[in-house]
């Protein structure tokens, strides 16, 4: 059975080349642009991994993480951050809350994808 | 029936008592515990209630009422006068002052002529006040023995001068028991202490007994001496007696200072100047409670002894001994006795130092009888028992002579007349530097001489020894000078007529003669150090002002004769190790050696007589007055530039105030900048992150349908050109910023720019169906702009209303008007419109309005900020109006040229 992929970001432009990636690597995908919809999402769609922009309208990506991690039912989701300010404070706090990866923007695909397939351990 | 043998007898048990205390005070002294606590200084102090007070105050009570109290209210005053009686004490402590008497004369230049002149006024002064001690002994001793065998002693010796004679053994005893002569008692001070309980006691207990044993209490002795009109007058305040009131509460306010036992006591005897604080409480407490039982005795005497004959002053004794309470009446005797004798023999030590001191040792030392005398601490001992027993028997000769001659009040009044004389050479050598030797003289003379002419000579004319015409025809029979009358002013009681005139020829004399003379140098020096005593605390000014060469084995040798070879070795020895050597035989003979001598010397033979001998064996150089004064300015200066320096670091912690909060300022900048980099960054990343990831699929993916590949490719381009104009508002707002945009300006008319960026933008209207209007005046002055920055701001404001309002119902309405000032462009639209908040937040660099999903990638964040700096460039403003769900009204104005422009 395919993983299931949330992606969260709030650029359509991003969503739809990251959905277009994912889709070709397999993976069951769902999309949101804020936070709090992505809150939802995570409830109905039950991902094993997400894409989160930290930037983002209504709730930023570290108030989405660490909501989802004071949750322990989501203890099996994996968070990758994604970022387009590449301060290493970001990167330490993103970490920190409970991520479990962090990619600056632009990112590079095959590593992207790379990551993804590592963390959810197929190959 | 008490026996005389047994009165004796007790007051010999209690003599021995107290010295029993003094030899403790002494032996703990020695031992370096000291029992002088703030507390016994404090009660020592109440060696200032005699006798007088004793019996005294009822007596003054009956026929004064509440004026009795004046006696204390002044040293209650005076006490709170702490600074002064600090810097007195501070004083005194710097230069080792040994009596009042060299006191002054230290200030005014260690003059002997001064020491020796207050000397004989404190005698003169001072011996009545000591006889009505006598009278006050010998009076309670007859009403103790009144029914007794009175001839108990033979005829010739009587009970008053084997008093005397007791007394004198017991003060040679207290004072001079130290075969060195230095200035402190404590042994002495302790023995006070003591007599000053027992004396409130005895007081506090007669008054109990007469007040609620005799009669029914506070109430009921008031109550009959209100219902009395002859007694109600004591209960009332007379305010005809306004101006005694005034006098009397000055002169007793100097006496507690000025009185040769209270300046012994507060300030010589002083261990601690941190006492004083608990005496100026304790010690008014102490005169309160004396006093409260005055007048219920007063009044209680009187209601007794109605009808009879009595005498006022020894109520105390007598009404205990009407209902046969001798035990009572023995207590009383005994604190009466205590009050006595604590101050003769306070008075008599402080008297006989400064007889001895200011009197006979500078005529000895002048000739020269003592030159062989290896050892002459002794003699000085010897001199002060001597005086000692002189001061009384004068004492004693004058309470014979005087007999009945006058109430004891009277008496009291007169010493401490006397010694308010002191009061403008002291207050004025402690704060007037300007005052001088020959204005002291003076002003001492002058007043010495008023206050015998008008108190102690009528007081002997009214005892009859002389004829009393000066006083009632005034003298060679001219009206003005009649003693108690000096030029016609009459109306006032004799005391204060005399307190008047002896203070005012006093102080006018002191300060006339003080601006008209020169102080020499030593007086010079001294006057500085006194006045600034806080500041010379050191001696390091006292060393500068001397000069010359000094052997060591002569100021051994003087210290040796003087103090006893014991006690100069020891001192000597204390006085190395303080320079940090172990044997005083290495010091060198400069100086700091030559006045650490003297200073002991002053301890022990006055500061007057101990200048005398130093200056006869160091060969000194004679210092200028000019150079005096010159180190003493140096010193002052030294003090200016520590204030300047003050000054400079408090300068510069201000400035390290400013520097800090421009700091922080700079921080905050940093901040600002390095968040705007972010920004910045994020800003572009963005486009960035689409471009590069679709890039890479297309390129990966060569077969990837044609349709996605088409979307892809329009994402690419239309996400470069959003790059594209990022970059170019990013340079357009840093040039705007920094002020190095390049500007055309010229006469422009609005009107054309709004048509032109209405049509430029038609077709994007058209497109989104949204409505848009214009409504342009007939005419439109022209204005000073760019004509290209003001389209910018026109198409900003223009797109900005399309995007935000809704397809199809959207509606954009653009409004020129002007006035005489302005010209006011408004763009209002019916879009979503703006919270409070959002209306500045929209101002602030990449803060895009609302949450348009759709039309994001159109907007940059940047088209406000950069229109309102052109706004502003050309002295307008850029504003919105606006409320949610109201639409939004966007409004600039441009100025319209000043008159003198359009020329």
């Amino acid at each position: 059975m395919a993983h299931k992929i949330l992606i969260v970001d709030d650029e359509p432009n991003i969503v739809i080349s990251l959905e277009f990636l994912m889709k070709k690597e397999g993976f069951e995908v769902a999309v949101a642009t804020d936070g709090d919809e992505a809150l939802a999402k995570v409830a109905s769609f039950a991902p094993d991994l997400m894409l989160l922009d930290v930037m983002m309208p209504k709730k930023s990506g570290f108030e989405v993480c660490e909501a989802l991690r004071a949750d322990a039912n989501n203890a099996s989701l994996q968070i990758v951050m994604l970022t387009a300010k590449g301060r290493d404070t970001e990167v330490a706090k993103g970490l920190a809350i409970g991520a479990d990866a962090y990619m600056t923007k632009p990112f590079s695909t095959k590593e992207l994808v790379a990551k993804v397939k590592s963390m959810l351990g197929v190959c | 029936m008490l026996s005389g043998w047994f009165i004796l007898l007790l007051s010999t048990v209690y003599m021995a008592i107290l010295f029993a205390v003094a030899r403790f005070g002494d032996a703990r002294a020695d031992a370096g515990k000291s029992i002088i606590s703030a507390n016994v200084y404090a009660l020592s102090l109440a060696v200032y209630c005699t006798s007088w007070t004793f019996y005294g105050s009822v007596g003054r009570a009956t026929s004064g009422g509440l004026s009795f109290l004046t006696i204390y209210i002044g040293p209650t005053l005076m006490l709170l006068m702490t600074g002064v009686i600090l810097k007195m004490i501070r004083i005194s402590k710097v230069h080792r002052i040994t009596s009042i008497a060299d006191f002054i004369a230290s200030r005014y230049g260690k003059s002997q002529l001064l020491a020796g002149l207050v000397t004989i006024i404190a005698v003169i002064g001072v011996v009545p006040y000591i006889a009505l001690q006598l009278k006050a002994i010998s009076a309670s001793l007859d009403v103790l023995l009144l029914d007794s065998d009175a001839g108990f002693l033979p005829w010739w010796l009587d009970s008053t001068f084997l008093i005397a004679g007791l007394l004198a053994v017991f003060t040679i005893l207290f004072g001079t028991r130290h075969l060195d002569a230095t200035e402190r008692h404590e042994g002495m001070v302790a023995a006070v202490a003591f007599e000053s309980v027992v004396k409130l006691l005895a007081f506090l207990a007669v008054g109990l007994f007469v007040t609620y044993g005799m009669f029914g209490g506070l109430s009921d002795l008031f109550q009959r001496a209100a219902a009395s009109p002859e007694l109600g007058r004591l209960l009332q305040l007379d305010s005809s007696r306004a101006g005694t009131w005034t006098a009397m509460i000055l002169l007793s306010g100097l006496a507690i200072i000025f009185l040769p036992r209270q300046f012994q006591i507060i300030v010589v005897e002083n261990v601690n100047e941190s006492h004083l604080k608990r005496a100026v409480w304790l010690f008014p407490l102490y005169l309160l409670l004396i006093n409260i039982f005055v007048l219920p005795l007063a009044i209680g005497g009187l209601l007794h002894f109605q009808g009879q004959p009595f005498n006022a002053d020894t109520f105390v004794l007598t009404l205990p001994l009407s209902r046969g309470a001798e035990g009572l009446a023995l207590l009383v005797f005994i604190g009466g006795l205590s009050a006595a004798t604590g101050m003769v023999i306070v008075e008599t030590i402080a008297l006989s130092t400064m007889v001895c001191n200011d009197l006979v040792m500078p005529w000895l030392l002048r000739s020269s009888r003592i030159g062989a005398s290896k050892d002459l601490s002794r003699l000085l001992i010897g001199i002060r028992r001597a005086a000692i027993t002189l001061i009384l028997l004068l004492g004693y000769i004058y309470f014979r002579a005087a007999g009945e001659a006058y109430a004891l009040v009277g008496i009291g009044l007169i010493s401490f007349a006397a010694v308010a004389q002191f009061a403008p050479a002291m207050f004025g050598g402690m704060y007037w530097k300007q005052g001088t030797r020959a204005g002291a003289v003076a002003g001492l003379l002058g007043g010495f001489a008023v206050w015998l002419y008008t108190l102690l000579l009528p007081s002997f004319a009214r005892s009859g020894w002389i004829g009393n015409s000066f006083v009632e025809q005034g003298l060679f029979g001219i009206a003005g000078l009649k003693a108690q009358a000096l030029f016609g002013m009459s109306g006032l009681d004799e005391i204060s007529h005399s307190l008047w005139w002896s203070l005012l020829v006093n102080l006018g004399l002191y300060i006339i003669v003080s601006l008209n003379s020169r102080p020499d140098a030593v007086e010079a020096g001294q006057a500085e150090r006194f006045v600034d005593v806080f500041r010379h605390s050191t001696q390091e000014t006292d060393t500068r002002i001397w000069r010359g060469r000094a052997s060591m084995d002569e100021l051994v040798n003087l210290l040796e004769r003087f103090l006893g070879p014991a006690r100069a070795q020891q001192q000597l020895s204390i006085f190395a190790n303080e320079r940090g050597t172990t044997n005083w035989r290495n010091l060198p003979a400069d100086a700091d050696l030559v006045h650490f001598a003297e200073a002991q010397l002053a301890g022990a033979i006055g500061s007057a007589s101990a200048r005398v001998m130093v200056s006869s064996v160091a060969q000194e150089e004679e210092i200028g007055l000019e150079e005096v004064l010159d180190i003493l300015d140096e010193a002052t200066q030294v003090r200016a530039y520590s204030r300047e320096l003050e000054a400079k670091s408090q300068e510069l912690e201000e400035a390290t105030t400013e520097l800090r909060a421009v700091n922080e300022r700079l921080r905050e900048l940093d901040k600002m900048k390095d968040d705007f980099i972010s920004t910045v960054t994020h800003e572009l990343r963005t486009p960035l992150t689409s471009i590069r990831a679709l890039s890479e699929m297309l390129h990966e993916d060569p077969r990837m349908e044609l349709n996605d590949r088409k979307r892809f490719l329009g994402i690419i381009v239309s996400e470069t050109e959003r790059l594209t104009r990022l970059i170019n508002q990013i340079l357009d707002m840093a040039k705007l910023e920094s002020g190095r945009a390049e500007w055309t300006t010229s006469e422009v008319d609005v009107r054309d720019v709004v048509r032109e960026s209405m049509d430029s933008l038609g077709q994007l209207f058209r497109e989104k169906g949204v409505a848009l209007s214009g409504e342009l005046p007939e005419t439109c002055p022209l204005v000073m702009a760019d004509r290209d920055r003001l389209t910018q701001v026109m198409i900003n404001l223009l797109s900005n209303a399309v995007k935000f309002v809704a397809g199809e119902t959207g509606k954009v309405h653009v409004r020129l008007s002007a006035d005489d000032e302005r010209v006011r462009i408004e763009v209002s639209d019916n879009g979503p419109g703006l919270t409070a908040d959002e209306c500045t937040v929209i101002f602030e660099k990449f803060r895009q309005g609302g949450n348009t999903m759709t039309d994001k990638p159109q907007g940059t964040g940047l088209g406000l900020p950069i229109s309102r700096q052109i706004v502003e460039y050309f002295g307008g403003n850029l504003w919105v109006e606006s409320e949610p769900g109201a639409g939004a009204n966007f409004i600039f104005t441009v100025p319209l040229p000043g008159p003198e422009e359009q020329q």
